[in-house]
Protein backbone atom coordinates (compact mmCIF):
# COMPACT_ATOMS: atom_id res chain seq x y z
CA UNK A 1 0.00 0.00 0.00
CA UNK A 2 1.32 3.54 -0.53
CA UNK A 3 0.66 6.25 1.60
CA UNK A 4 1.09 10.12 1.15
CA UNK A 5 0.77 12.64 3.74
CA UNK A 6 1.27 16.34 2.94
CA UNK A 7 2.35 18.39 5.05
CA UNK A 8 2.96 22.59 5.37
CA UNK A 9 5.40 24.42 6.86
CA UNK A 10 4.00 27.02 9.59
CA UNK A 11 5.22 29.39 12.02
CA UNK A 12 5.40 27.90 15.43
CA UNK A 13 2.03 28.00 17.52
CA UNK A 14 3.13 29.65 20.17
CA UNK A 15 4.28 32.47 18.07
CA UNK A 16 3.51 36.13 18.72
CA UNK A 17 2.28 36.80 14.83
CA UNK A 18 2.25 40.83 14.01
CA UNK A 19 1.93 43.08 11.19
CA UNK A 20 4.38 45.07 10.40
CA UNK A 21 4.40 47.25 7.44
CA UNK A 22 1.95 45.31 5.53
CA UNK A 23 3.54 41.82 5.95
CA UNK A 24 3.03 39.40 8.19
CA UNK A 25 5.61 38.78 10.82
CA UNK A 26 6.38 36.24 13.20
CA UNK A 27 9.54 37.61 15.15
CA UNK A 28 12.16 35.25 15.70
CA UNK A 29 10.11 32.52 16.37
CA UNK A 30 10.83 29.21 14.39
CA UNK A 31 9.29 27.41 11.40
CA UNK A 32 7.54 24.27 12.69
CA UNK A 33 5.76 21.40 11.13
CA UNK A 34 1.84 22.25 10.73
CA UNK A 35 0.57 20.93 14.30
CA UNK A 36 -2.27 19.32 12.78
CA UNK A 37 -0.21 17.45 10.01
CA UNK A 38 1.64 15.97 13.00
CA UNK A 39 -1.56 13.51 13.65
CA UNK A 40 -1.83 12.74 9.87
CA UNK A 41 2.44 11.95 9.53
CA UNK A 42 1.71 9.45 12.73
CA UNK A 43 -1.28 8.22 10.64
CA UNK A 44 0.35 7.61 7.53
CA UNK A 45 3.62 5.73 9.41
CA UNK A 46 1.00 3.87 11.48
CA UNK A 47 -0.90 2.65 8.40
CA UNK A 48 2.59 1.34 6.67
CA UNK A 49 3.64 -0.46 9.66
CA UNK A 50 0.03 -2.35 9.57
CA UNK A 51 -0.03 -2.70 6.16
CA UNK A 52 2.83 -2.83 4.42
CA UNK A 53 4.01 -0.47 1.40
CA UNK A 54 5.23 2.84 2.14
CA UNK A 55 4.60 6.00 3.59
CA UNK A 56 5.64 8.95 1.48
CA UNK A 57 5.74 12.82 2.71
CA UNK A 58 5.19 16.25 0.01
CA UNK A 59 5.75 19.35 1.22
CA UNK A 60 5.20 22.27 -1.39
CA UNK A 61 6.37 25.46 -0.18
CA UNK A 62 10.11 27.53 -0.34
CA UNK A 63 13.36 25.62 0.55
CA UNK A 64 12.95 26.11 4.05
CA UNK A 65 10.24 23.35 4.02
CA UNK A 66 12.79 20.39 3.34
CA UNK A 67 13.02 21.14 7.65
CA UNK A 68 9.64 19.59 7.80
CA UNK A 69 10.48 16.91 5.50
CA UNK A 70 13.26 15.80 7.93
CA UNK A 71 10.79 15.55 10.60
CA UNK A 72 8.38 13.26 8.93
CA UNK A 73 11.55 11.17 7.62
CA UNK A 74 12.90 11.07 10.93
CA UNK A 75 8.93 10.08 12.58
CA UNK A 76 9.66 7.88 10.33
CA UNK A 77 8.60 8.15 6.11
CA UNK A 78 10.18 5.96 4.04
CA UNK A 79 10.65 9.30 1.62
CA UNK A 80 10.53 12.51 1.15
CA UNK A 81 9.42 15.25 -1.76
CA UNK A 82 9.52 19.05 -1.46
CA UNK A 83 7.23 20.87 -4.23
CA UNK A 84 8.90 23.57 -4.64
CA UNK A 85 9.17 26.60 -7.49
CA UNK A 86 9.05 30.19 -7.75
CA UNK A 87 6.25 29.79 -10.00
CA UNK A 88 3.98 28.43 -7.29
CA UNK A 89 4.76 31.56 -4.60
CA UNK A 90 1.58 33.14 -4.32
CA UNK A 91 -1.18 30.05 -4.85
CA UNK A 92 -3.85 30.25 -2.54
CA UNK A 93 -6.04 26.95 -1.50
CA UNK A 94 -7.51 26.24 -4.98
CA UNK A 95 -3.77 26.76 -6.49
CA UNK A 96 -2.29 24.07 -4.54
CA UNK A 97 -5.18 21.93 -4.13
CA UNK A 98 -4.69 21.40 -7.84
CA UNK A 99 -0.33 21.04 -7.45
CA UNK A 100 -0.68 18.76 -4.83
CA UNK A 101 -3.34 16.57 -6.90
CA UNK A 102 -0.74 16.50 -9.81
CA UNK A 103 2.09 15.61 -7.63
CA UNK A 104 -0.47 12.50 -6.39
CA UNK A 105 -1.21 11.01 -9.86
CA UNK A 106 2.67 11.50 -10.72
CA UNK A 107 3.16 9.19 -7.79
CA UNK A 108 1.10 6.80 -10.01
CA UNK A 109 0.08 4.19 -6.84
CA UNK A 110 -1.03 6.16 -4.01
CA UNK A 111 -4.09 4.25 -2.05
CA UNK A 112 -4.64 7.03 0.65
CA UNK A 113 -3.13 10.54 0.88
CA UNK A 114 -3.58 12.12 4.57
CA UNK A 115 -3.78 15.57 5.38
CA UNK A 116 -4.09 17.79 8.87
CA UNK A 117 -7.20 19.05 9.48
CA UNK A 118 -6.37 22.39 8.16
CA UNK A 119 -2.79 24.84 8.34
CA UNK A 120 -2.61 27.32 11.25
CA UNK A 121 -1.44 30.13 9.36
CA UNK A 122 -4.10 30.43 6.47
CA UNK A 123 -6.43 28.30 8.40
CA UNK A 124 -9.31 27.63 5.53
CA UNK A 125 -9.28 23.85 5.25
CA UNK A 126 -10.13 23.68 1.91
CA UNK A 127 -7.42 21.97 0.55
CA UNK A 128 -7.89 18.30 1.22
CA UNK A 129 -11.19 18.47 -0.12
CA UNK A 130 -10.23 20.37 -3.09
CA UNK A 131 -7.31 17.64 -3.78
CA UNK A 132 -9.77 15.10 -3.25
CA UNK A 133 -12.15 16.57 -6.15
CA UNK A 134 -9.34 17.08 -8.41
CA UNK A 135 -8.13 13.28 -8.23
CA UNK A 136 -11.78 11.93 -8.41
CA UNK A 137 -11.66 9.91 -4.89
CA UNK A 138 -13.50 10.46 -2.19
CA UNK A 139 -12.96 13.31 0.74
CA UNK A 140 -13.17 12.14 4.09
CA UNK A 141 -12.65 14.96 6.72
CA UNK A 142 -12.44 15.29 10.49
CA UNK A 143 -11.52 11.68 10.76
CA UNK A 144 -10.73 10.42 14.46
CA UNK A 145 -10.11 6.67 13.46
CA UNK A 146 -9.59 4.70 10.71
CA UNK A 147 -11.74 1.79 12.24
CA UNK A 148 -10.74 -0.64 9.24
CA UNK A 149 -9.14 -1.09 5.86
CA UNK A 150 -8.71 -3.65 3.21
CA UNK A 151 -5.72 -3.12 1.01
CA UNK A 152 -7.20 -5.83 -1.26
CA UNK A 153 -10.61 -5.12 -1.14
CA UNK A 154 -9.66 -0.66 -1.33
CA UNK A 155 -12.23 -0.40 1.48
CA UNK A 156 -12.15 1.45 4.50
CA UNK A 157 -14.27 2.54 7.05
CA UNK A 158 -13.76 5.48 9.36
CA UNK A 159 -15.29 7.84 12.05
CA UNK A 160 -15.41 11.05 11.63
CA UNK A 161 -16.10 14.24 14.31
CA UNK A 162 -18.67 16.37 13.37
CA UNK A 163 -20.62 19.18 15.53
CA UNK A 164 -23.49 16.77 16.43
CA UNK A 165 -21.41 13.91 17.48
CA UNK A 166 -19.41 11.11 15.04
CA UNK A 167 -20.16 9.80 11.97
CA UNK A 168 -19.26 6.53 11.12
CA UNK A 169 -18.66 5.91 6.80
CA UNK A 170 -17.14 3.59 4.39
CA UNK A 171 -15.80 4.47 1.00
CA UNK A 172 -13.64 2.98 -1.14
CA UNK A 173 -10.05 3.42 -1.79
CA UNK A 174 -7.87 5.74 -3.01
CA UNK A 175 -9.66 8.34 -0.71
CA UNK A 176 -8.02 11.85 0.98
CA UNK A 177 -8.65 11.73 4.71
CA UNK A 178 -8.61 14.84 6.40
CA UNK A 179 -7.39 13.73 10.32
CA UNK A 180 -8.24 15.76 13.15
CA UNK A 181 -6.63 15.33 16.68
CA UNK A 182 -7.27 12.39 18.60
CA UNK A 183 -6.51 10.29 15.98
CA UNK A 184 -3.36 9.01 17.59
CA UNK A 185 -0.52 10.27 19.70
CA UNK A 186 2.21 11.57 17.53
CA UNK A 187 5.43 10.18 18.32
CA UNK A 188 8.71 11.74 18.73
CA UNK A 189 11.74 11.07 16.67
CA UNK A 190 14.03 8.59 17.38
CA UNK A 191 17.40 9.57 17.74
CA UNK A 192 18.22 6.97 14.47
CA UNK A 193 15.40 8.48 12.52
CA UNK A 194 17.03 11.80 13.13
CA UNK A 195 20.44 10.47 11.84
CA UNK A 196 18.74 8.82 8.88
CA UNK A 197 16.86 12.00 8.22
CA UNK A 198 19.72 14.14 7.84
CA UNK A 199 21.42 12.14 5.43
CA UNK A 200 18.47 11.86 3.31
CA UNK A 201 18.65 13.10 -0.49
CA UNK A 202 14.86 14.80 -0.54
CA UNK A 203 14.76 15.75 -4.62
CA UNK A 204 12.40 18.67 -5.61
CA UNK A 205 9.60 17.92 -8.01
CA UNK A 206 9.15 21.48 -10.06
CA UNK A 207 5.99 22.84 -11.87
CA UNK A 208 7.31 21.40 -15.01
CA UNK A 209 8.52 18.21 -13.61
CA UNK A 210 4.29 18.03 -12.36
CA UNK A 211 3.45 18.61 -15.81
CA UNK A 212 1.09 21.96 -14.31
CA UNK A 213 -0.21 24.27 -16.45
CA UNK A 214 0.73 27.59 -15.66
CA UNK A 215 -2.25 29.15 -15.90
CA UNK A 216 -3.49 27.07 -13.00
CA UNK A 217 -0.86 27.39 -10.23
CA UNK A 218 0.64 30.81 -8.27
CA UNK A 219 -1.29 34.25 -8.89
CA UNK A 220 -3.08 33.39 -12.18
CA UNK A 221 -4.14 30.31 -11.04
CA UNK A 222 -5.59 31.79 -7.40
CA UNK A 223 -9.13 33.36 -7.23
CA UNK A 224 -8.16 35.81 -4.35
CA UNK A 225 -6.39 37.74 -2.99
CA UNK A 226 -5.43 39.62 0.26
CA UNK A 227 -5.04 43.26 -0.49
CA UNK A 228 -4.55 43.61 3.96
CA UNK A 229 -3.51 41.79 6.48
CA UNK A 230 -4.52 43.54 10.25
CA UNK A 231 -3.48 43.03 13.44
CA UNK A 232 -6.48 42.21 16.02
CA UNK A 233 -8.28 45.40 17.61
CA UNK A 234 -7.13 45.65 20.94
CA UNK A 235 -9.70 44.32 23.65
CA UNK A 236 -11.22 47.49 25.11
CA UNK A 237 -10.95 47.75 28.87
CA UNK A 238 -9.57 46.12 31.65
CA UNK A 239 -10.48 43.39 33.98
CA UNK A 240 -12.72 44.11 36.66
CA UNK A 241 -11.65 41.68 39.48
CA UNK A 242 -14.43 41.03 42.05
CA UNK A 243 -13.35 40.06 45.95
CA UNK A 244 -14.97 39.15 49.13
CA UNK A 245 -15.81 35.71 50.38
CA UNK A 246 -16.53 33.11 47.09
CA UNK A 247 -20.69 33.76 47.99
CA UNK A 248 -19.31 37.25 47.43
CA UNK A 249 -18.00 37.29 44.57
CA UNK A 250 -20.12 35.12 42.90
CA UNK A 251 -23.02 37.51 43.90
CA UNK A 252 -21.24 40.51 42.20
CA UNK A 253 -20.39 38.53 39.65
CA UNK A 254 -24.41 37.17 38.70
CA UNK A 255 -24.89 41.24 39.06
CA UNK A 256 -22.74 42.15 36.49
CA UNK A 257 -23.40 39.37 34.16
CA UNK A 258 -27.23 39.92 34.61
CA UNK A 259 -27.02 43.79 34.28
CA UNK A 260 -24.82 43.58 30.88
CA UNK A 261 -27.59 41.07 29.52
CA UNK A 262 -25.01 38.06 28.76
CA UNK A 263 -27.21 35.62 30.80
CA UNK B 1 -29.38 42.18 -13.54
CA UNK B 2 -30.47 41.11 -10.49
CA UNK B 3 -27.71 38.82 -8.07
CA UNK B 4 -28.58 35.38 -7.76
CA UNK B 5 -27.58 34.88 -3.91
CA UNK B 6 -27.40 31.40 -2.92
CA UNK B 7 -27.68 29.78 0.76
CA UNK B 8 -26.68 26.28 1.50
CA UNK B 9 -29.22 25.07 3.75
CA UNK B 10 -27.55 22.94 6.65
CA UNK B 11 -30.10 19.96 7.81
CA UNK B 12 -29.25 16.72 10.26
CA UNK B 13 -31.99 14.66 10.52
CA UNK B 14 -34.68 17.08 9.43
CA UNK B 15 -33.18 19.78 11.83
CA UNK B 16 -32.12 23.38 10.71
CA UNK B 17 -28.42 23.99 11.67
CA UNK B 18 -28.19 27.31 13.36
CA UNK B 19 -25.44 28.93 11.13
CA UNK B 20 -27.93 28.51 8.04
CA UNK B 21 -30.17 30.56 9.24
CA UNK B 22 -27.67 33.13 10.04
CA UNK B 23 -26.16 33.15 6.72
CA UNK B 24 -29.50 33.27 5.15
CA UNK B 25 -29.79 36.82 7.26
CA UNK B 26 -26.51 37.69 5.94
CA UNK B 27 -27.77 37.09 2.04
CA UNK B 28 -30.82 38.66 2.75
CA UNK B 29 -28.88 41.78 3.95
CA UNK B 30 -26.86 41.70 0.78
CA UNK B 31 -29.46 41.09 -1.46
CA UNK B 32 -31.46 44.23 -0.15
CA UNK B 33 -28.28 46.42 -0.83
CA UNK B 34 -27.74 45.11 -4.01
CA UNK B 35 -31.08 45.16 -5.57
CA UNK B 36 -30.51 40.56 -5.61
CA UNK B 37 -32.79 37.29 -4.86
CA UNK B 38 -32.05 35.21 -2.29
CA UNK B 39 -32.29 31.66 -2.66
CA UNK B 40 -31.77 28.78 -0.12
CA UNK B 41 -30.60 25.59 -1.13
CA UNK B 42 -32.36 22.60 0.29
CA UNK B 43 -31.11 19.23 0.19
CA UNK B 44 -32.28 15.90 1.68
CA UNK B 45 -34.79 13.40 2.21
CA UNK B 46 -38.20 13.80 3.45
CA UNK B 47 -37.10 17.28 4.28
CA UNK B 48 -39.75 19.29 2.46
CA UNK B 49 -41.34 20.79 5.50
CA UNK B 50 -38.18 22.71 6.41
CA UNK B 51 -39.08 24.92 3.33
CA UNK B 52 -41.23 27.64 5.20
CA UNK B 53 -38.74 27.92 8.02
CA UNK B 54 -36.49 28.93 5.41
CA UNK B 55 -38.18 31.57 3.67
CA UNK B 56 -39.42 33.06 6.91
CA UNK B 57 -36.05 33.36 7.63
CA UNK B 58 -34.98 35.42 4.19
CA UNK B 59 -35.41 33.60 1.08
CA UNK B 60 -37.32 34.52 -2.28
CA UNK B 61 -37.28 30.98 -3.32
CA UNK B 62 -36.33 27.50 -1.93
CA UNK B 63 -34.29 25.02 -4.48
CA UNK B 64 -35.68 21.46 -2.85
CA UNK B 65 -33.89 18.37 -3.90
CA UNK B 66 -35.62 15.54 -2.03
CA UNK B 67 -33.90 12.42 -2.59
CA UNK B 68 -32.83 8.74 -1.08
CA UNK B 69 -29.32 9.73 -2.16
CA UNK B 70 -29.49 12.55 -0.30
CA UNK B 71 -30.96 11.13 2.57
CA UNK B 72 -27.21 11.82 4.61
CA UNK B 73 -25.01 14.41 4.06
CA UNK B 74 -22.24 13.38 2.05
CA UNK B 75 -19.90 16.20 0.17
CA UNK B 76 -20.02 14.22 -3.31
CA UNK B 77 -23.61 13.85 -3.46
CA UNK B 78 -24.35 17.20 -2.33
CA UNK B 79 -21.27 18.94 -3.91
CA UNK B 80 -22.04 17.25 -7.51
CA UNK B 81 -25.51 18.54 -6.81
CA UNK B 82 -24.71 21.96 -6.06
CA UNK B 83 -21.73 22.33 -8.66
CA UNK B 84 -24.65 21.41 -11.44
CA UNK B 85 -26.92 23.48 -10.24
CA UNK B 86 -24.50 26.59 -10.12
CA UNK B 87 -23.43 25.54 -13.54
CA UNK B 88 -26.98 25.88 -14.79
CA UNK B 89 -28.09 28.86 -13.21
CA UNK B 90 -24.96 30.81 -12.26
CA UNK B 91 -25.37 32.55 -8.91
CA UNK B 92 -22.78 35.53 -8.33
CA UNK B 93 -22.25 34.14 -4.47
CA UNK B 94 -23.07 30.77 -2.30
CA UNK B 95 -23.02 31.18 1.28
CA UNK B 96 -22.97 28.52 3.92
CA UNK B 97 -22.08 28.48 7.55
CA UNK B 98 -18.29 27.17 8.42
CA UNK B 99 -19.57 24.16 9.67
CA UNK B 100 -17.80 20.92 9.15
CA UNK B 101 -20.46 20.43 6.35
CA UNK B 102 -20.20 23.76 5.02
CA UNK B 103 -16.95 24.05 4.72
CA UNK B 104 -16.18 20.44 2.79
CA UNK B 105 -19.34 21.09 0.14
CA UNK B 106 -18.16 24.99 -0.78
CA UNK B 107 -14.10 23.37 -0.80
CA UNK B 108 -15.38 20.88 -3.47
CA UNK B 109 -17.43 23.14 -5.72
CA UNK B 110 -14.36 25.88 -5.17
CA UNK B 111 -12.47 22.69 -7.40
CA UNK B 112 -15.25 21.95 -9.82
CA UNK B 113 -15.43 25.48 -10.51
CA UNK B 114 -12.29 26.89 -10.45
CA UNK B 115 -13.17 29.64 -7.87
CA UNK B 116 -12.26 30.80 -4.32
CA UNK B 117 -13.83 29.43 -1.30
CA UNK B 118 -13.84 32.43 1.68
CA UNK B 119 -13.71 30.37 4.67
CA UNK B 120 -14.39 31.37 8.15
CA UNK B 121 -15.80 34.53 6.86
CA UNK B 122 -16.64 37.06 10.01
CA UNK B 123 -17.11 40.44 7.88
CA UNK B 124 -18.46 40.70 4.16
CA UNK B 125 -18.99 43.59 2.14
CA UNK B 126 -19.84 44.27 -1.56
CA UNK B 127 -16.94 47.57 -2.62
CA UNK B 128 -17.14 48.37 -5.70
CA UNK B 129 -18.52 45.19 -7.10
CA UNK B 130 -15.70 42.84 -5.88
CA UNK B 131 -16.93 41.09 -2.59
CA UNK B 132 -14.76 41.58 0.32
CA UNK B 133 -14.27 39.65 2.87
CA UNK B 134 -12.58 39.95 6.38
CA UNK B 135 -11.66 36.55 8.08
CA UNK B 136 -9.71 35.03 10.59
CA UNK B 137 -5.79 33.85 10.43
CA UNK B 138 -2.96 32.42 11.92
CA UNK B 139 -5.62 30.83 14.48
CA UNK B 140 -7.69 34.31 14.81
CA UNK B 141 -4.15 36.17 15.65
CA UNK B 142 -4.49 38.82 13.05
CA UNK B 143 -7.41 39.43 10.11
CA UNK B 144 -7.08 39.50 6.31
CA UNK B 145 -8.95 41.85 4.37
CA UNK B 146 -9.92 39.16 1.50
CA UNK B 147 -10.48 39.63 -1.91
CA UNK B 148 -12.68 37.25 -4.51
CA UNK B 149 -11.65 37.63 -7.96
CA UNK B 150 -13.91 34.92 -9.85
CA UNK B 151 -17.50 34.33 -9.85
CA UNK B 152 -19.05 32.62 -8.16
CA UNK B 153 -17.69 33.64 -4.86
CA UNK B 154 -18.35 30.86 -2.15
CA UNK B 155 -17.95 32.06 1.27
CA UNK B 156 -18.38 30.07 4.42
CA UNK B 157 -19.72 32.10 7.18
CA UNK B 158 -18.39 31.74 10.97
CA UNK B 159 -21.00 30.52 13.02
CA UNK B 160 -22.00 33.45 15.58
CA UNK B 161 -20.27 36.13 13.68
CA UNK B 162 -23.72 37.37 11.99
CA UNK B 163 -26.87 37.97 13.89
CA UNK B 164 -29.50 35.21 13.37
CA UNK B 165 -32.49 36.77 10.94
CA UNK B 166 -35.76 37.13 13.19
CA UNK B 167 -38.72 34.57 11.01
CA UNK B 168 -41.00 36.57 9.44
CA UNK B 169 -43.92 33.75 8.80
CA UNK B 170 -45.96 36.03 6.20
CA UNK B 171 -43.09 35.52 3.69
CA UNK B 172 -44.26 33.94 0.22
CA UNK B 173 -42.90 30.04 0.70
CA UNK B 174 -41.70 29.37 -3.69
CA UNK B 175 -40.58 25.94 -3.87
CA UNK B 176 -38.81 25.44 -6.49
CA UNK B 177 -38.25 21.75 -6.67
CA UNK B 178 -35.07 20.37 -8.57
CA UNK B 179 -33.85 17.31 -9.31
CA UNK B 180 -30.78 15.24 -7.77
CA UNK B 181 -29.65 13.61 -10.88
CA UNK B 182 -27.49 11.26 -8.63
CA UNK B 183 -26.63 7.52 -8.79
CA UNK B 184 -26.36 5.35 -5.82
CA UNK B 185 -23.82 3.06 -7.49
CA UNK B 186 -21.31 6.57 -8.54
CA UNK B 187 -20.72 7.56 -5.06
CA UNK B 188 -18.21 6.38 -3.29
CA UNK B 189 -18.95 6.99 0.11
CA UNK B 190 -21.47 5.50 2.42
CA UNK B 191 -22.73 6.76 5.80
CA UNK B 192 -23.33 3.68 8.28
CA UNK B 193 -24.50 5.29 10.99
CA UNK B 194 -24.39 8.87 13.00
CA UNK B 195 -23.82 8.46 16.97
CA UNK B 196 -25.48 11.49 18.07
CA UNK B 197 -23.79 12.64 21.41
CA UNK B 198 -27.17 13.28 22.98
CA UNK B 199 -28.25 16.95 25.24
CA UNK B 200 -24.89 18.18 24.60
CA UNK B 201 -24.58 21.75 23.39
CA UNK B 202 -22.65 22.40 19.97
CA UNK B 203 -19.77 24.83 21.12
CA UNK B 204 -20.03 26.79 18.31
CA UNK B 205 -23.64 27.41 18.44
CA UNK B 206 -23.10 27.79 22.02
CA UNK B 207 -24.23 31.45 23.59
CA UNK B 208 -22.36 30.67 26.94
CA UNK B 209 -19.46 28.32 27.30
CA UNK B 210 -18.21 26.90 30.61
CA UNK B 211 -14.51 26.09 30.25
CA UNK B 212 -12.34 24.10 32.31
CA UNK B 213 -8.45 23.84 32.14
CA UNK B 214 -5.53 22.29 34.33
CA UNK B 215 -6.39 24.05 37.24
CA UNK B 216 -9.20 21.70 37.89
CA UNK B 217 -6.77 18.86 38.27
CA UNK B 218 -8.45 16.12 37.27
CA UNK B 219 -11.85 14.22 35.09
CA UNK B 220 -13.41 14.43 38.65
CA UNK B 221 -12.65 18.77 38.24
CA UNK B 222 -14.80 19.06 35.82
CA UNK B 223 -17.81 18.24 38.04
CA UNK B 224 -18.53 21.65 39.08
CA UNK B 225 -17.76 23.00 35.15
CA UNK B 226 -20.40 21.21 33.78
CA UNK B 227 -22.87 21.62 37.16
CA UNK B 228 -22.54 25.25 36.22
CA UNK B 229 -23.01 24.67 32.32
CA UNK B 230 -25.95 22.78 33.08
CA UNK B 231 -27.73 25.82 35.29
CA UNK B 232 -26.90 28.14 32.63
CA UNK B 233 -27.58 26.02 29.75
CA UNK B 234 -23.86 26.71 28.46
CA UNK B 235 -21.60 24.29 26.56
CA UNK B 236 -18.62 22.68 28.10
CA UNK B 237 -15.17 23.39 27.06
CA UNK B 238 -12.12 22.27 27.74
CA UNK B 239 -8.32 23.57 27.53
CA UNK B 240 -5.89 21.75 25.26
CA UNK B 241 -4.20 20.86 28.83
CA UNK B 242 -7.25 19.00 30.23
CA UNK B 243 -7.68 17.44 27.09
CA UNK B 244 -4.21 15.91 26.58
CA UNK B 245 -4.40 14.67 30.32
CA UNK B 246 -7.32 12.62 29.51
CA UNK B 247 -9.74 14.37 31.67
CA UNK B 248 -12.35 15.43 29.09
CA UNK B 249 -12.67 14.14 25.24
CA UNK B 250 -11.35 16.10 22.45
CA UNK B 251 -14.54 16.89 21.07
CA UNK B 252 -14.44 19.74 24.17
CA UNK B 253 -11.29 21.35 23.47
CA UNK B 254 -11.22 25.17 22.63
CA UNK B 255 -8.12 26.41 21.09
CA UNK B 256 -5.41 26.34 18.01
CA UNK B 257 -5.66 22.74 17.92
CA UNK B 258 -9.57 22.69 19.40
CA UNK B 259 -12.74 24.77 17.80
CA UNK B 260 -12.65 28.34 17.38
CA UNK B 261 -16.06 29.60 19.33
CA UNK B 262 -17.86 33.15 19.50
CA UNK B 263 -20.10 33.07 22.24
CA UNK B 264 -21.61 35.71 24.39
CA UNK B 265 -20.15 34.84 27.41
CA UNK B 266 -17.05 32.80 27.92
CA UNK B 267 -16.52 31.71 31.62
CA UNK B 268 -12.90 30.11 31.38
CA UNK B 269 -12.36 28.37 35.19
CA UNK B 270 -8.75 27.19 36.19
CA UNK B 271 -7.79 28.12 32.57
CA UNK B 272 -4.06 30.05 32.19
CA UNK B 273 -4.56 31.46 28.72
CA UNK B 274 -2.26 30.46 26.52
CA UNK B 275 -1.62 32.03 23.15
CA UNK B 276 -2.83 28.62 21.25
CA UNK B 277 -6.17 29.05 24.09
CA UNK B 278 -6.37 32.82 23.62
CA UNK B 279 -6.65 32.11 19.33
CA UNK B 280 -9.65 29.83 19.83
CA UNK B 281 -11.96 32.00 22.51
CA UNK B 282 -10.83 35.64 22.30
CA UNK B 283 -13.81 37.02 19.88
CA UNK B 284 -16.19 35.52 22.91
CA UNK B 285 -18.40 38.86 23.75
CA UNK B 286 -17.99 38.95 27.40
CA UNK B 287 -14.79 36.60 28.86
CA UNK B 288 -15.07 36.19 32.73
CA UNK B 289 -11.71 34.49 34.04
CA UNK B 290 -11.75 32.17 37.69
CA UNK B 291 -8.21 31.46 38.49
CA UNK B 292 -5.85 31.20 41.67
CA UNK B 293 -2.63 32.62 39.98
CA UNK B 294 -3.80 36.37 39.83
CA UNK B 295 -0.91 36.59 36.96
CA UNK B 296 -2.68 34.07 34.30
CA UNK B 297 -2.80 36.09 30.85
CA UNK B 298 -6.45 34.90 30.61
CA UNK B 299 -7.20 37.61 33.27
CA UNK B 300 -5.85 40.36 30.27
CA UNK B 301 -8.57 39.29 28.40
CA UNK B 302 -11.37 38.99 30.68
CA UNK B 303 -13.82 41.36 31.33
CA UNK B 304 -14.51 40.27 35.06
CA UNK B 305 -12.26 38.28 36.89
CA UNK B 306 -12.50 36.18 40.56
CA UNK B 307 -9.53 35.04 42.10
CA UNK B 308 -9.20 32.21 44.41
CA UNK B 309 -9.88 28.20 44.55
CA UNK B 310 -12.63 27.42 41.13
CA UNK B 311 -13.26 24.34 43.97
CA UNK B 312 -15.05 27.07 46.29
CA UNK B 313 -16.02 29.81 43.67
CA UNK B 314 -17.70 27.73 40.66
CA UNK B 315 -20.55 25.78 43.35
CA UNK B 316 -20.87 29.15 44.66
CA UNK B 317 -21.57 30.42 41.42
CA UNK B 318 -23.88 27.89 40.26
CA UNK B 319 -25.87 28.36 43.64
CA UNK B 320 -26.59 32.06 43.05
CA UNK B 321 -27.18 31.60 39.17
CA UNK B 322 -29.60 28.64 40.68
CA UNK B 323 -31.20 31.36 42.81
CA UNK B 324 -31.41 33.97 39.91
CA UNK B 325 -32.91 31.91 37.71
CA UNK B 326 -35.23 29.96 39.89
CA UNK B 327 -33.42 26.73 39.16
CA UNK B 328 -33.14 26.11 42.55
Amino acid sequence: MHVVVCVKQTPDSAAKVSVENGKVTWGDAGLVVNPWDEYAIEEAIRLKEKYGGKASAISMGPETARESLKTCLAMGCDEAILISDPALKGSDALATSYVLAKAIEKFGDVDVVLFGKQAIDGDTGLVPVGVARRLGWAPLTYTIKIAELDAVAKTIKVERLLEEGKQVVTSRLPAVIGTVKDINEPRYPSFMGIRKAAKAVIPIWNAVDLGCDPAKIGPMGSAMTWPQINALPARQGSVELLSGTPEEAAAQLADKLLADKVI
Amino acid sequence: MTTKIWVFIEQVEGLLAQPSLEALGEARRLADLQGGAVSGLLFGHNVAGLAATVAAHGADEVLLADDATLADFRTEAYGSLLVRLARERGPALILAGATTRGRDILGWAAADLETSALADVIALEYADGHLAATRPVYAGKLFGATLASKSPALVSLRPRAFPKPEPDASRAVNVVPVTAGLNEADLATKVVETLVEEGRVSLADARIIVSGGRGVGGPEGFAPVRALAATLGAAVGASRAAVDAGWIPYAHQVGQTGKTVSPDLYIAVGISGAIQHQAGMRSAKTIVAINKDPEAPIFKLARYGVVGDLFKIVPALDAEFKKRLGKA
